[in-house]
């Protein structure tokens, strides 16, 4: 789960991070009297999205004085960004998160994150701050430091020392870096984040840092242990359709093609999707109907599916361990029954019980074909699309 | 032979009287697995399906002398479970649940770091010595005793990958699911070396997915130290960047991870790599001269 910036600052401000001061508003006139309240002449105006590269896309903007913010706030509320992150058709942008503008000498980029690699936290540091660290990895790796904490032991004094003074940082700036990189490793565990993120961390013009941007993205298997952090879930930023799956305990992804999948098991959908591709097709989607599949989560996956305008064929793919097939079957008439079910349907069925749930399909009526395996449910899948 | 565990192997069963622990276990009896006991804490003393239940690991290891555990205590719980089944001196941990927080899997990596157990998952199907024990929820039935040793870090994936070797009448050694979670127990590398010491397991057949650089790793060690022949295949070529493909683990991002840069990596080394899931089967066939 990903927090807006305005959040995951709350949590900077609560982990004695420096941030700059501001406030969120929700209306033009709220974001004015942000801007009063904050004093000064300059500030920013942020539109809270969950994509980075917001500043290229034009939804940060620095405005003098109060006509400007109210400008500002009238052109990004209500409206959607797009950035080079987001879907294509942007984010809905409800919230701002307004700041008194901070005159800049030098940007950073500070993260911690959970490596798998080596299955310790990682602390990852670099002097081209603001920028697309991606990018920066790729192309500079020697621009990025990287040293891991174990979570046993924590962070020691000697990793923010090497940390400030590889950035170029003075005696003084090392000396805050020390208590604000404690606060970046003890916000990630405290809060089981998988990432913390500040991109950039800005030396002001008078000397010392501050959290100019926040990024935290919270594991959501342990979100059970911080309900308060549930609650700033942001549904407006999330696709609709994924959302509904998950209401659903369903793994639904959209993609651009014509062929819609259902299949159990996480490895099995992605290897059903490839082959599909091999083929010579395009799947619309990702569905993985999981584990313990009922008939209801069947139906309520295929009515996901059909709610896909560009869906021409449908291709069910099911190796029953747990989960018997001719469960699955009856699912499957089940929707029938309820859905309007006017695209070629293709059905390949294994393991436990698939000859019986095979028999029900055949027996039902239902203008279906079966395949033996799954190249061949794929090849039919393809050919059915095409017709 | 097989690797990891076989017909002696001594089974306990953590979370044994809950729903998921009592129809696994009666799957587990059924296929003929010693399962010697089972652990639910408060319930030590009672008997369930005509096994004894134990308060603790500890004492279940004692009075059993159980060497392996599968667990199907729900997520919040599994890191403790895991952590009790090692200090008991578990020699195989199979952590079935899914949905481990991450940073309770780096706490039980520091812990397991100085015992001899091996864990295998979280978020797994388990693993199988086909008609000899079987630790998961995988169906039995679709497996035969046989030639190829199996790693993959998918569940239902895995399945298909047995569904082909047996059809294609070569059976397998022992089947492992490390898990689709990023922070994991056992990993491929591990796995290749249990294989090619193993004298039953002629072939290894290795299903890998996006995300991470385990197949990376796994093609480096193939190319160094691995004599057996490898088939693998790499799920995800389709996967958009930056979206998590159902297992936590499966996510490409920043431009690493995908699946061309594995079967790139998996190609250097001199595996024979499918790009076709339904071809796994058959391409082993072929290099055993079955």
């Amino acid at each position: 789960m990903n927090l807006h910036e305005y959040q995951a600052k709350a949590l900077f401000e609560r982990y004695r991070i420096p941030i700059p001061s501001g406030q969120v508003a929700m209306t033009t006139a709220a974001a004015v009297d942000a801007a009063r309240t904050l004093g000064g002449d300059t500030w920013v105006v942020k539109a809270q999205v969950h994509a980075g590269g917001r500043g290229k896309a034009g939804g940060i903007r620095r405005c003098k004085g109060v006509d400007e913010v109210a400008a500002a706030a009238e052109a990004l509320l209500g409206g959607r960004l797009t950035t080079h992150q987001s879907v294509a058709s942007g984010l809905p942008v409800s919230q701002l998160l307004v700041e008194s503008a901070t005159p800049i000498a030098r940007e950073l980029y500070l993260a911690a994150l959970v490596d798998r690699t080596v299955g310790r936290i990682a602390l990852m540091a670099s002097a081209a701050g603001g920028m697309d660290i991606e990018t920066v990895a790729a192309a500079t790796p020697e621009r990025l430091l990287v040293t891991h904490v174990e979570p046993v032991i924590g962070l020691m004094p000697w990793q923010a020392r090497r940390i400030g003074f590889w950035l170029g940082l003075d005696k003084a700036q090392v000396a805050e870096l020390g208590p604000l990189l404690a606060g970046v490793v003890e916000l990630l565990v405290a809060v089981d984040a998988s990432l913390v993120e500040i991109n950039p961390l800005v030396i002001t013009a008078d000397g010392h840092l501050l959290a100019l941007d926040a990024k935290v993205n919270l594991d959501d298997n342990a979100l059970y242990r911080h309900p308060d952090l549930g609650e700033q879930r942001d549904p407006t930023q999330e696709d609709p359709r994924e959302l509904a799956a998950a209401a659903h305990q369903l793994n639904y992804i959209a993609l651009n093609g014509d062929i819609g999948c259902m299949v159990n098991g996480a490895g099995l959908a992605m290897a059903t999707l490839d082959l599909v591709k091999l083929q010579g097709g395009a799947p619309a989607n990702f569905l993985d109907v999981g584990g313990g599949t009922s008939a209801e989560r069947v139906a309520e996956a295929f009515k996901l599916i059909l709610s896909d305008g560009n869906v021409r064929a449908v291709l069910v793919n099911i190796f029953g361990g747990i989960v018997r097939c001719d469960l699955i079957a009856e699912g499957i008439l089940a929707a029938a029954r309820e859905v309007a079910l006017d695209v070629p349907l293709v059905v390949r069925l294994e393991g436990t019980r698939a000859a019986e749930g095979l028999a029900l399909l055949a027996d039902s009526g239902l203008a279906l074909e079966t395949a033996t395996s799954l190249g061949d449910a794929a090849a039919r899948a393809v050919a059915a699309a095409r017709r | 032979m097989s690797v990891l565990i076989d017909d002696r192997t001594r089974v306990i069963c953590q979370g044994f009287t809950g729903k998921q622990g009592t129809f696994h276990s009666e799957q587990a009896i059924a296929y003929g697995t010693r399962l010697v006991g089972g652990v639910t804490p408060g319930k030590g003393g009672q008997r369930h399906l005509d096994r004894p239940v134990f308060d603790t690991v500890h004492a279940a290891v004692h009075a059993t002398g159980a060497d392996a555990t599968m667990i199907y205590v729900p997520a919040p719980f599994a890191a403790d479970a895991i952590m009790e089944a090692a200090d008991a001196g578990i020699r195989v941990i199979v952590c079935i649940t899914e949905g481990v927080p991450v940073l309770d899997m780096l706490r039980v990596r520091a812990a397991l770091a100085h015992g001899n157990s091996v864990l295998i998952g979280p978020n797994c199907p388990g693993i199988i010595t086909p008609g000899a024990c079987k630790i998961g929820i995988m169906p039995g039935a679709i497996h035969r005793p046989g030639r190829v040793g199996i790693v993959s870090r998918s569940g239902t994936l895995t399945y298909e990958a047995v569904h082909q070797t047996t059809a294609a009448g070569l059976g397998q050694s022992t089947c492992i699911g490390i898990g689709g979670d990023p922070i994991h127990g056992l990993g491929f590398i591990d796995c290749l070396d249990l294989f090619d010491a193993d004298p039953q397991t002629e072939a290894v057949l290795l299903v890998g997915e996006i995300g991470g650089d385990a197949e990376e790793r796994a093609a480096a060690h193939i190319a160094a130290r691995t004599s057996k022949p490898v088939v693998a295949y790499i799920a995800g070529v389709t996967a958009p960047a930056g979206k998590r493909m159902g297992h936590a683990g499966a996510i490409v991002s920043g431009g690493a991870g995908t699946a061309e840069g594995k079967y790139r990596a998996l190609d250097a080394a001199g595996v024979a790599t499918v790009r076709s899931p339904a071809d796994m089967g058959a391409r082993l066939a072929e290099l055993l001269g079955a």
